[in-house]
């Protein structure tokens, strides 16, 4: 392979099936600052209550060299059952909700409901000088979203990270 | 019939019985005193006192490499298990199968900074291939069989099991072990026949081929180091192997190079270096190996053979890629190069070895003999003579004379040679040396180690009289930790900060003092004798105390940051501008 293909930084998200044990979670996260790997965002929850399962959502960063690597370490851990790069394998589609605080009377506070609107963001939460908007979108959804906001009274964000899933029929 | 119930420490007994475990390495505890009481009131298992839980592990690493079964441990809770990490991390990086028990305070005290208590699941997390902390005496017996599987199958490492003292105490149902497939933990054993047989292609298309082998092989049991004889011989490529893999392939043989590496012979890495194809068995590209990553091997295809996937690709890109165990591997490569009468260009590979023998003429292990002074490579030539013939097994500590040792002693089966390389561990020798004595009764079992490395572990040589292991221990006393002292020379203008052995012991009179004999040779003249009367010992620890040569450095050397082709032979050779800053801050 050339040198300049395993050169470029690419952005996979990745999903690893795992058995809902203590200290699964420190595993992956160990295993990435252990080995210097980069998390952009992780989500992890139980998905199957019977069989004891989670489902952990990792976006990361590296060359395809690194990438593999990743992969490769994620399935040798004990606990992991399935690894997935939703990146590499076919078409995905990637979510991320957010929360967020926004401050203001008058002007802003209407321009602040009005972008909302647009972005099908929803009301969670209301004062008479304040929202709590939840948005579910893609990150870059996320990001434009909460740029917008700043201007117009962001007081905090709180965000879940990514959740993603292949297209079609197929399960994981 | 209700069931049988046990108390947690006899279900432990049971499970480490039905596992096979013969001998189990340990020092007890508060938190495992259950098991001790349960220990004391059975035969099968042999516990073997240890005097600091870090040998406990060393010694079951000798027992597990020099027998391929699981070595086990018994830690208590606290100092015991972080006494034992060092120990963990070696097996991991050697991949060796230990299952280490562990005691932890009552489950209701965990969390509240308890007497002895350590978070040893988590301190153990990164230092073992997987670990249990067993909360439920319910789940005991199935997670000790399954910590035993999870040890040796795949790439073997340690396993940790976390035991808090009231699951020792409680009633519980056993299991026995069965065959069972676990849920998630199902390594590849059996390769891709279709890369197999694009690798055995490749190698009869090759004009200069090479097989470089490491400690794959002999994880993969005995029948592969048989297989890999066979086939090398079959194919008549030359064959050169990573420290670990010494022994899978017999030294004694013309297509034997010789280790490869920093400190490998002079014809394996410059054979490395000019090579079009390598066939990699089970070794896994390590930096000792490769030097400067750019400059390794740059004309050559690679086949890669190991069981862990991750360490396909990690270091170095391969063109042929193949997961599975080395005996099944070369089982298949065989059969298919027998099946397609495969043989090599006959002519190309005669050049080949005729450029081989070119580089064999350098005779790169040669040193300056002396009348006077104990050369290093001497006492292990004389060494190695006077083990011709004999049962033995050989460990090292880690420095200079491990890699002499390697150079000079001759390996021609699996599992006789035990070191660290991976973590490259100071004090391993010694308790490992026991672990294999213990292990093979009637072998000449002989640790080769460096006065600082010796006096690391040297608490156990207590465990050594007690347990009656009749090792050798074979001092070369250069009076400096000379790898680090050798380093400092040749690439920090011989400023010997701290590498000097300051106020060691009379290590004749040490050794007596623990009722092992104590011998010494000052001279090349005595070197002979003194061996003759280490290997007539046998009703106890013989310690022999060689004064070598201090300034001795060890050659080839591949500088840090350089490539195969700029080794150095010997001292002769300029260092001084040869090593690029970059390398410098290599280690």
């Amino acid at each position: 392979m050339p040198n300049d293909i395993m050169d470029n930084i690419e952005k996979h998200t990745i999903a690893v099936l795992v058995d809902n044990e203590p200290g699964v979670l420190a595993r992956v996260i160990g295993l990435f600052s252990g080995r210097g790997y980069n998390i952009e965002n992780l989500s992890v929850a139980e998905v199957d209550d019977n069989a004891h399962l989670s489902r952990i959502t990792i976006v990361t960063t590296g060359t395809r060299q690194i990438i593999d690597q990743i992969k490769a370490q994620l399935s040798r851990l004990v606990p992991v059952h399935k690894v997935r790069d939703l990146t590499e394998d076919g078409p995905s589609v990637e979510r991320e909700l957010a929360l967020i605080k926004v401050a203001g009377v008058g002007e802003k506070r209407i321009e602040s409901l009005r972008l909302a609107d647009i972005f099908k963001a929803r009301v969670v939460d209301a004062t008479l000088n304040s929202f709590i908007f939840e948005l579910t979108g893609s990150t870059a959804e996320v990001d434009d979203f909460i740029g917008l906001m700043r201007q117009l009274g962001l007081v905090e964000t709180c965000r879940t990270g990514v959740v993603a899933m292949s297209r079609g029929g197929v399960g994981f | 019939m209700a069931e049988q119930k046990l108390t947690g420490a006899d279900i432990i007994i049971k499970a480490l019985r039905d596992q096979g475990v013969d001998i189990i390495f340990g020092y007890p505890g508060g938190a495992v005193l259950p098991i001790y009481d349960a220990l004391f009131q059975q035969n099968d298992i042999r516990h073997i006192l240890v005097r600091h839980e870090q040998a406990a592990v060393h010694a079951a690493e000798g027992y597990a490499r020099s027998t391929g079964k699981v070595g086990c441990v018994l830690v208590t809770s606290g100092p015991g298990a972080t006494n034992a990490v060092t120990g963990l991390l070696d097996a991991l990086c050697d991949s060796i199968p230990i299952v280490c028990l562990s005691g932890q305070v009552p489950t209701h005290l965990i969390g509240n900074d308890a007497f002895q208590e350590a978070d040893t699941t988590g301190i153990t997390r990164p230092c073992t291939k997987h670990n249990y902390l067993v909360k439920d005496v319910k789940d005991l017996a199935r997670t000790l069989h399954e910590a035993f599987y999870v040890a040796r199958t795949g790439r073997p490492g340690p396993v940790v099991v976390d035991l808090p003292k009231d699951v020792q105490f409680a009633p519980g149902p056993y299991t026995p072990p069965v065959e069972v497939k676990h849920k998630t933990y199902r390594p590849q054993v059996k390769p891709d026949i279709a890369k197999i047989e694009e690798a055995v292609e490749l190698m009869a298309n090759a004009k200069r081929p090479i097989f470089y082998t490491g400690g794959g092989v002999i994880n993969a049991g005995p029948f592969a180091s048989k297989l890999l004889t066979q086939f090398v011989k079959l194919t008549g490529f030359p064959i050169t192997s990573t420290l670990m893999g010494l022994g899978a392939f017999p030294a004694s043989e013309q297509q034997w190079l010789g280790m490869l590496g920093m400190h490998g012979t002079y014809e394996a890495n410059l054979a490395m270096y000019g090579c079009d194809v390598m066939i990699n068995i089970g070794a896994r590209f390590d930096d000792r190996v490769t030097g400067r990553v750019d400059a390794f091997s740059p004309g050559s295809k690679k086949i890669h053979v190991d069981i862990d996937p991750s360490s396909i690709n990690k270091n170095i890109l391969v063109d042929i890629p193949i997961v599975g165990d080395c005996a099944y591997a070369l089982e298949d490569m065989m059969r298919v190069w027998k099946a397609k009468a495969k043989r090599a260009d006959q002519n190309a590979l005669k050049e080949w070895w005729a450029q081989i023998n070119k580089w064999r003429d350098r005779d790169c292990l040669s040193y300056r003999p002396s009348d006077t002074t104990i050369k290093p490579q001497f006492a292990l030539e004389r060494l190695r003579e006077a083990l011709k013939g004999k049962d033995f097994y050989i460990s090292t500590e880690v420095g200079q004379h491990q890699m002499w040792a390697a150079q000079f002693l001759p390996f021609d089966q699996p599992n006789r040679w035990l070191t660290s390389g991976g973590l490259g561990t100071m004090g391993y020798g010694l308790p490992a040396a026991i672990g294999a004595q213990l292990a093979h009764p009637e072998a000449v079992v002989v640790d080769v180690s460096g006065e600082a490395s010796f006096l690391m572990n040297m608490q156990e040589l207590g465990t050594a009289v007690q347990h009656r292991a009749p090792i050798k221990i074979f001092i070369l006393n250069n009076q400096y930790m000379g790898m680090v002292r050798q380093w400092q020379e040749l690439l920090h203008g011989s400023r010997y900060s701290s590498s000097y052995s300051e106020a060691l012991p009379d290590f004749v009179k040490l050794a007596e003092s623990w009722g092992c004999a104590g011998l010494r040779a000052t001279k090349p003249s005595e070197m002979d004798d003194v061996i003759a009367q280490m290997l007539a010992i046998n009703d106890r620890p013989v310690l022999v105390d060689v004064a070598v040569d201090q300034k001795e450095n060890c050659f080839p050397m591949i500088p840090g940051g350089k490539a195969h082709n700029e080794i150095l032979l010997g001292p002769s050779e300029d260092l001084g501008e040869a090593t690029p800053e970059d390398g410098m801050v290599l280690v």
